[in-house]
């Protein structure tokens, strides 16, 4: 399956993209997709624990298992106001 | 739409009062001059918008859900901004002023932590960062 992921903030920043199709396994979960990535980027390997994540604009908790066309997104620690 | 890249209209926002309110709670969120021991001379807000519009109208509506008679606007700025300029505004109108202020309190509590917008901070010294809150330094 192929989801869309997008980058924001300092995420976007230290992955040198905002946005990308990324191919996944049948069956992969968000937190399956952030080890992925964490062995290509080394701040996300570094971050310790799996950020909270978005799935069609909604947050999804780590074990949720993703589909052919979800929008992903891993959320930095959020600073508004 | 919540979000704007246009400066905040604060009079337009007070204007949304209705004529059964007694008690107008209006917070303005502004860009400081330091944060942290550090000067600062502007913020950078980005938001992943759709997400941030989807949030804030799920803020609203649990919002509504308890105090019901109150009625909320939020809005919140992102691109660059300078020091003074308001990043974020929330009124909260209802016909007395205890729900109000405890609404608008709520609601910019929860903005904070709920909604995905960021802020990079740049500095006098030339330097810039992103702002992480769950980080003390």
């Amino acid at each position: 399956m192929t989801v869309r992921l997008l980058y924001f903030a300092s995420f976007r920043e230290h992955a040198g993209r905002s946005e990308e199709a990324r191919s996944l396994p049948d069956g992969a979960t968000v937190s399956d997709l952030w080890r992925i990535l964490g062995a290509e980027v080394p701040h996300f390997a570094a971050f310790g624990v799996v950020p909270p994540a978005a799935v069609n604009l909604e947050y999804a908790p780590p074990d949720r298992a993703l589909r052919e066309g979800d929008e992903v997104t891993f959320l930095p620690p959020v600073a508004g106001g | 739409m919540h979000l704007t890249r246009e400066p905040i209209d604060l009079a337009a926002l007070l204007e949304r009062a209705r004529p059964s309110d007694g008690g107008v709670c209006l917070f303005v969120g502004v860009v400081r001059d330091h944060n942290e021991g550090r000067a600062t001379r502007a913020i950078e807000y980005e938001a992943y918008g759709p997400m941030a519009e989807a949030e804030i109208e799920r803020l609203l509506e649990s919002l509504a859900g308890r105090w019901p008679e109150v009625w909320i606007e939020i809005r919140h700025r992102v691109g660059r901004l300078d020091i003074g300029e308001p990043s974020v505004a929330i009124l909260a109108t209802s016909p007395h002023r205890a729900e109000a202020f405890a609404a608008c309190r709520e609601a910019i509590d929860r903005l904070k932590t709920t909604v995905p917008i960021w802020k990079k901070e740049f500095y006098a010294d030339g330097t810039s960062d992103w702002v992480d809150p769950t980080r003390r330094r």
